[in-house]
């Protein structure tokens, strides 16, 4: 990495940066779940190795959320970004010199905002955890020159028209960069009250909603056509799911806070436009669905496409809880339960989680121009993924349940603690089932670049069978 | 770019997000901004100081900056007896809460009472001073306001701190609490729908006035903590549960807080952990019939911080 940090422009290979972002994510997704595990084995067994107080739980939690958002989720946005946008606009990316310098201060950002995060440093609001000199950071060092890269190899493109998978990265962070200095406006101008708490769950709401959903949804967006050959379904559905994000998606975000005293029309508002985000919701999943038509059988038979759908159909559940849960009638019951918890492990590990694994699997195989390493290793990764997660998601969810009824029934807390305990052992395994497939991808993908078999040129990955 | 169709995207683009951030952040900000602060909200911002969370007067969170509450029995300058009476304790340099230096932080009448009857005009953070809350029936309608005791009564910070029953560090303990992420797990808010009866009064919208952060928190893997003073108000209680859990409640998930004791105890005796660790795993196996001592603490450990403040939780 160092070597192209001072190469000149025309002397870095396309798709460097893209590479670089697709491993340093995959190092941050291996990191981010090992301290997830760590902090689910805390939860179900809290005497177990208490002695390095530097790993507490209050400590680790927000570690963990940070790791994975920023570092893996983030990451491999940027990694699909830097190499979907120039495939797209049948151009070079606009500067790979500022993608590689890009991810490398990315990662010295990221290292630092964590472990100042570790080491209790904090603003103490939930999701905007980091304190405002690295909140700056990541806008204007992290976030912006991903902007400009990917906004100027969209501008410098030689097709005629946009696809629809670059509006949203365009729209997506772009919008990131003003979530983040609006949302942390109240680090900057030290706004306090209500003002603050809803400030912070306005950004909680938007970074997911203006950036990870939609991302995720514009990989799958590019990586379905792409992969079985279908055209999109509907360019003008994707016009009703992109405009409807911008308008509805933006718009709830006190539903986060409707069993708080914020202003009555405030949460009205809030849970009416929460209900309307099925709207982008269903246009999306349907178009996606209805794309695959007649190549039902790649679910089967080809990494990516079983990746992207199994991320898709994770999609359907995310959406119909997003949508009605934050509705008053439902809110009251699952509200700070495990349920949310469980809810967030499904748009994060579920949905886009599954859309980015399979973009880095199909980017890391283009740009090196070399077939999967190995599909037994793919297909284990998918299953302990899959698995892991399920397992997370039944239990959290059956474990918020509980939560819920022993609130609304006034039973004494201690006895929801104990009911809960055997779901939070295995929420555990599920969470270490992930942590260590994560291994597995990352020295698949790694034999991918060194020994994978080369592609014949004018072929796809999709177009060669696979080896092992 | 080429086509017509991408300049009106990009304008309608600019309009929808302006739109939806005029509605989503504009408009709210002006409501809230615009409710006056409780009596609960002036306890806060006092009791706490300017910021709980990172900050210039506190870069590594150890609870530096924050003023001191104190319960009098007696008045610091007469020394006569009055009715118990909590004073806010700003010493020299201590940063001023919002409410103090900002406007529209405590609402147009809380304000104006507090300028002209609490004379909070005369206070500067340079000098620091005492505070109390008070409030004044004018109408029918009692409103609370700031009173800087120091121009009204004579209160000085030296006496008031030596005349002081009871000292209250929890302007340092909420920063234990934000830094320590006690909020991961315990909320500061009962829920509005019900939990009314376990968890108490849910606050109302002018109790946050110039708290920063609120910390509600939203996962509640443990008890609401917003009255927890009110339910359970045991020092020993809280001293073992803050050790290790298991101590009190033996299906507790909570962490162990022992390493806020710091290195020595009450006495000046050093606190060995590991020892401690040792005989508790024989007690919890069944080997010793008793638990292990726990450590008295320290009057400047961080645990002491963080007792006050939760027991300051009423």
């Amino acid at each position: 990495m160092i070597k192209y940090l001072f190469a000149k422009e025309k002397d870095i290979p396309g798709g460097t940066a893209a590479i670089f972002f697709s491993f340093s994510a995959i190092m941050w997704f291996i990191i981010g779940t090992g301290i997830g595990s760590f902090n689910a084995a805390k939860l179900a067994f809290p005497d177990w190795f208490t002695h390095l107080y530097a790993l507490q739980f209050g400590h680790m939690r927000q570690v963990h959320v940070h790791a994975v958002i920023f570092g893996w989720i983030t990451g491999a946005f940027a990694a699909s970004a830097m190499y979907v946008v120039p495939q797209l606009g049948n151009t070079k990316l606009w500067s790979e010199k500022l993608g590689v310098w890009n991810c490398f201060l990315w990662n010295v950002g990221l290292a630092l905002g964590l472990s100042t995060l570790w080491f209790g440093m904090t603003s103490g609001r939930e999701y905007s955890d980091f304190i405002w000199p690295i909140d700056i950071y990541i806008a204007l060092v992290m976030v912006l020159p991903l902007f400009i890269n990917i906004f100027m190899s969209i501008v410098t493109r030689r097709t005629q028209g946009i696809y629809t998978t670059n509006w949203f990265f365009a729209g997506s962070f772009f919008m990131l960069i003003i979530v983040f200095l609006v949302g942390n406006a109240p680090e900057f101008f030290h706004l306090t009250g209500l003002n603050e708490a809803y400030m912070t769950w306005w950004f909680a709401h938007n970074v997911l909603g203006l950036l990870i959903t939609p991302v995720a949804a514009a990989i799958t967006y590019y990586i379905v056509p792409k992969v079985t050959g279908n055209p999109l379904y509907s360019h003008r559905v994707g016009h009703l799911h992109f405009w409807s994000i911008v308008v509805f998606y933006s718009t709830p975000a006190a539903h986060h806070l409707m069993s708080s005293p914020l202003p009555e029309w405030l949460k009205s508002f809030a849970s009416v436009e929460g209900v309307l985000i099925l709207v982008p919701a269903v246009a999306y999943v349907c178009n996606i669905l209805l794309t695959m038509q007649g190549k039902w059988a790649m679910f089967v038979e080809n990494v990516e496409i079983k990746y992207t759908i199994t991320g898709v159909l994770l999609a359907i559940p995310l959406n119909m809880q997003g949508g009605f849960q934050q509705t008053r009638a439902i809110n009251w019951y699952v509200h700070g339960t495990g349920w949310i918890v469980a809810h967030a492990h499904l748009a994060l590990l579920g949905f886009s989680t599954f859309a980015e694994a399979a973009a880095v699997y199909y980017g890391i195989q283009t740009i090196a121009r070399r077939k999967l390493y190995s599909l037994s290793l793919a297909n284990f990764h998918f299953w302990m993924l899959l698995i892991g997660f399920s397992l997370y998601w039944v239990s959290m969810t059956i474990a918020g349940l509980i939560q819920g009824a022993g609130k609304i029934y006034e039973v004494p807390y201690m006895d929801i603690v104990i009911a809960e305990h055997p779901y939070m052992i295995v929420r555990w395994l599920g969470g270490t089932m992930v942590f260590l497939g994560n291994f597995v991808w990352l020295y698949n993908m790694y034999m991918t670049v060194k020994a994978g078999d080369k592609l014949p040129v004018g072929l796809q990955p999709q177009d060669v069978a696979y080896v092992r | 770019m080429g086509f017509r169709e991408y300049r009106v995207g990009s304008i309608l683009f600019g309009v929808a997000l302006s739109g939806s951030m005029f509605v989503t952040v504009y408009m709210p900000g002006l409501d809230i901004s615009g409710v006056s602060s409780t009596a609960t909200a002036l306890e806060k911002q006092l009791t706490y100081g300017k910021n709980s969370g990172f900050d210039y007067g506190d870069l590594f969170l150890h609870g530096t900056d924050k003023p001191i509450k104190v319960i009098l029995k007696t008045d610091p300058v007469t020394g006569a007896s009055i009715d118990d009476t909590a004073a806010y304790v700003f010493k020299p340099g201590t940063s001023f809460p919002s409410g103090l230096i900002h406007d529209h932080i405590l609402g147009e009448k809380v304000q104006a009472l507090s300028t002209s009857e609490g004379k909070v005009g005369q206070a500067n953070q340079a000098a620091g001073g005492v505070f109390l809350v008070t409030s004044k029936v004018t109408n029918g309608v009692e409103t609370p306001y700031i009173e800087f005791a120091t121009a009204t009564k004579g209160w000085g910070v030296d006496a008031t701190l030596s005349a002081a029953s009871e000292t209250i560090l929890a302007g340092a303990g909420k920063t234990m609490f934000v830094r320590e992420g006690c909020w991961w797990c315990h909320t500061l808010l009962p829920e509005q729908t019900h939990d009314w009866q376990s968890f108490g009064r849910p606050p109302v919208l002018g109790d946050f006035n110039g708290e920063s952060p609120t910390t509600f928190g939203s996962d509640r893997k443990a008890p609401d903590l917003l009255h927890v003073g009110s339910r359970n108000s045991s020092k020993e209680w809280m001293t073992l549960h803050f050790f290790n859990p298991r101590l009190v409640q033996p299906h507790s998930i909570m962490p162990r807080y022992d390493y806020l004791w710091g290195p020595k105890d009450k006495a000046g005796k050093a606190i060995d952990l590991a020892k401690w660790d040792e005989e508790f795993v024989a007690y919890r196996d069944g080997e010793s019939v008793y638990p292990p001592d726990v450590p008295e603490y320290a009057d400047d450990s961080e645990i002491r911080y963080l007792m006050d403040f939760v027991l300051n939780l009423k």
